[in-house]
């Protein structure tokens, strides 16, 4: 037996019988710069028959409900609108996590600074400005509390990670669920509007616009949804894709990445630079919380998320951590929210994500390995 | 009194579930292979096991189905850590959306069915009549518990006292010296890994068949997974101490709600009491916990420099330069 990798050392070979085949990776010097989009492809191609095959062993009809989702998300330019407005928070979210990721932080925790930025901006009409602010001075300041309230959500595990090496998978996630209860406590109790659990509609002026405010000017735009917080989503691709190719702060966030011994060596502070990376990672998870809360539900209530922040880790992974590639695959992970609340069972968009991300990281491997099946001689 | 031997007592029902779930990961963690999918394997488990024991009224069979359930999703962790060497982080998070999107399709209009067998409780005879200890240990027990009572010694000597448990040391610390001893690393880290997968199934369908029998889709776990997995870093990959700490966080869990109900705690009025909103705090109180504790846990392994096992999350490749 050479360096060759058996393919199933599962159960213990009986005496005198090899498995015939024998697996062998063998690293490449370069990957051809189609292979991971065509790895990528065919993840997807994958996770679709699997999900077909399972859908079909509990009695669904996969064509059907694929054709469902689709025309449920892209049939028309006003689903296309909705899709589009799913898109938002995901885009926002999958930024965080790519940002975070691409330092090799696992930042898990979107979901909860993803409510923490929604509270924030909530924060700014239940206690600081009142019902009768004008607009722009609302949205700015809605913005920033929403940020600064999903930074200081990530700045907790970054500082536990950077002072005490803390695992900061464990932490974000831990988080995320001290977040919901948050939220909760202020839904259910002193922001409550009549003992329901969600607080009174957010005075207009507190809207984010929508396309449909301007159907008197432009007449298609009558029934579009999409808000200004697409806007703010594709200028955050814009920033994160600057600043992780165009300055020494990005150069930096791939270089500990990549290699945080040779950070280290060149003197890269790298405990700073875990907290601040965690306090933009959490802070743009935040302005997805803003967006949705003032540009969607225009209100705060228990459980505004359908788990954008956990559906963000799979787009950030999709898209190759390139900041680009977040905003079609937002789109289609969009999509898929929109068109699986159609179809039963409800959690077959989960389990579909769960089954790309396993396909993605499988075939990863053919990107950096040169697979070989060898017959083993007898 | 009686409260407390009230909440130590569910505690230790509750902490079967985390004990189980904690000693499987404790071992692949041990042999070197993270896998962050507990709380996915869990839920699989958990939901094969109830349905199973559902249909065949018998829930033995459950749990024995809830078991290979989480065998067979951590054999895909393994399969993709080990032979194809993928980053066991990445992998462990997949497998856990994949479980919970797995039990959540399975587990559709389950959470409707009724009369589905739980596993048998138990009383022993004398050690029941203990007082304060017999209450909390020994009476009135789900027949887990007891396993849960046995497990925690066969793993400290497993790990510590036998042949196989110093090489299942050696694999996790030094593979390429276990490699050149003849040990077969890959094997026995699948081996590993598959039985935290075992566990992890146990895990979920004791907690559907036996300490909260039922399927609440994604709360049925409500993060025993994720507390596992700090709880083994809090344990510093000791059985004992992982023991200590699964009975105490299962203990929270009902300390939680039981709070609520008593006027006042040590002739203080109790808040928790008269502000039904407070509660909301209470049920932080477990994920904070494993925040602090993992915060401890990680400032004693840096005192003690007894941290986690050396190739914890290496690949190991056979003749390639060695990472340590």
């Amino acid at each position: 037996m050479t360096e060759a990798i058996r393919p199933s050392p599962t159960t213990p070979k009986p005496r005198g019988f090899r498995f015939p085949f024998s697996m062998k990776l063998e690293s490449r010097l370069e990957t051809p710069r189609w292979l991971p989009w065509a790895t990528t492809l065919g993840s997807v191609i994958f996770a679709l028959l699997v999900t077909a095959v399972i859908l079909l062993a509990v009695g669904a009809d996969p064509v059907r409900s694929f054709r469902a989702i689709y025309l449920a998300a892209f049939g028309d330019s006003y689903v296309f609108s909705d899709t589009l407005v799913k898109a938002t928070p995901l885009i926002l979210t999958g930024l965080a996590c790519l940002l975070a990721f691409r330092m090799r932080l696992w930042n898990i925790g979107a979901e909860g600074q993803f409510y923490l930025g929604a509270w924030g901006a909530t924060l700014i009409v239940e206690a600081v400005l009142g019902q009768d602010a004008p607009g722009w001075v609302f949205i700015p300041l809605m913005l920033v509390s929403g940020f600064v309230f999903g930074a200081v959500w990530g700045f907790v595990p970054g500082i536990l990670k950077a002072r005490f090496g803390v695992n900061e998978i464990i932490t974000t996630l831990m988080l995320n669920y001290i977040s919901l209860y948050w939220v909760a406590y202020w839904v259910f109790g002193s922001w409550s509007e009549r003992g329901f659990q969600m607080t009174p509609m957010f005075p207009r002026q507190a809207w984010l616009p929508r396309l449909m405010d301007y159907s008197a000017i432009l007449k298609p735009f009558a029934g579009m949804t999409v808000h200004l917080g697409f806007l703010f989503a594709l200028l955050a691709v814009v920033g994160v894709w600057y600043l992780l190719t165009r300055t020494r702060f990005g150069y930096e966030i791939r270089l500990i990445g990549d290699n945080p011994n040779a950070a280290k060596y060149a003197g890269v502070n790298i405990a700073a630079m875990t907290i601040f990376v965690f306090m933009l990672s959490g802070g743009l998870a935040g302005i997805a919380g803003m967006s949705e809360v003032t540009g969607v539900v225009h209100r705060l209530q228990d459980r505004i998320s359908p788990g954008y922040g956990f559906t963000a880790i799979i787009i950030a992974w999709l898209a190759k951590l390139n900041p680009w590639a977040v905003i079609p695959v937002a789109i289609i992970f969009g999509g898929l929210l929109i068109g699986s609340r159609e179809i039963q069972p409800s959690g077959l968009a989960r389990m579909l994500q769960g089954i790309l991300l396993f396909a993605l990281i499988s075939t990863e491997v053919l990107n950096r390995y040169r697979v070989r099946v060898e017959r083993v001689k007898m | 009194m009686n409260f407390w031997i009230n909440v130590l007592s569910a505690g230790v029902g509750n902490g079967t579930a985390l004990l189980f779930a904690t000693m499987g990961e404790l071992l692949a963690e041990r042999a070197g292979v993270l896998n962050l999918g507990v709380e996915g394997m869990m839920l699989v488990g958990a939901v094969t096991a109830y349905s199973t024991a559902f249909a065949t009224g018998d829930p033995w069979i459950g749990l024995l189905a809830g078991m290979l359930a989480g065998a067979l999703l951590s054999l895909l962790h393994a399969f993709v850590v080990i032979t194809l060497r993928a980053d066991q982080v990445v992998s462990g998070l997949s497998l856990t959306f994949l479980g919970i999107g797995l039990a959540l399709v399975f587990g559709e209009g389950l959470a409707s069915a009724r009369g589905v067998p739980t596993i048998p409780t138990l009383s022993i005879p004398l050690l029941a009549q203990i007082p304060f200890l017999g209450p909390i240990f020994f009476d009135n027990k789900s027949v887990l518990v007891y396993f849960g009572y046995l497990l925690i010694p066969a793993v400290w000597f497993y790990v510590y006292r036998t042949r196989a448990g110093l090489h299942l040391r050696a694999i996790g610390e030094y593979p390429a010296a276990a490699d050149s001893l003849g040990i077969d690393v890959y094997l026995w880290r699948y081996f590993y890994v598959l039985v935290g997968g075992l566990m992890a199934g146990f895990a979920g369908g004791a907690i559907t068949l036996s300490i909260t029998p039922g399927w609440f889709s994604e709360f049925t776990t409500s993060g025993f997974g994720w507390i596992a997995i700090a709880l083994v870093i809090f344990a510093q990959w000791d059985p004992v101490r992982a023991a200590f700490g699964s009975y105490l966080f299962g203990s929270l869990r009902r300390f939680t709600l039981d709070v609520q109900g008593v006027q006042d705690v040590f002739g203080i009025a109790n808040p928790f009491f008269f502000d039904r909103n407070l509660q909301f705090f209470l049920e932080m109180l477990p994920y904070a916990l494993t925040v602090i504790v993992l915060i401890l846990g990680s400032r004693a392994a840096i005192r003690k420099r007894l941290g986690a096992p050396a190739a914890l999350g290496i690949p190991y490749v056979r003749g390639e330069r060695g990472l340590l």
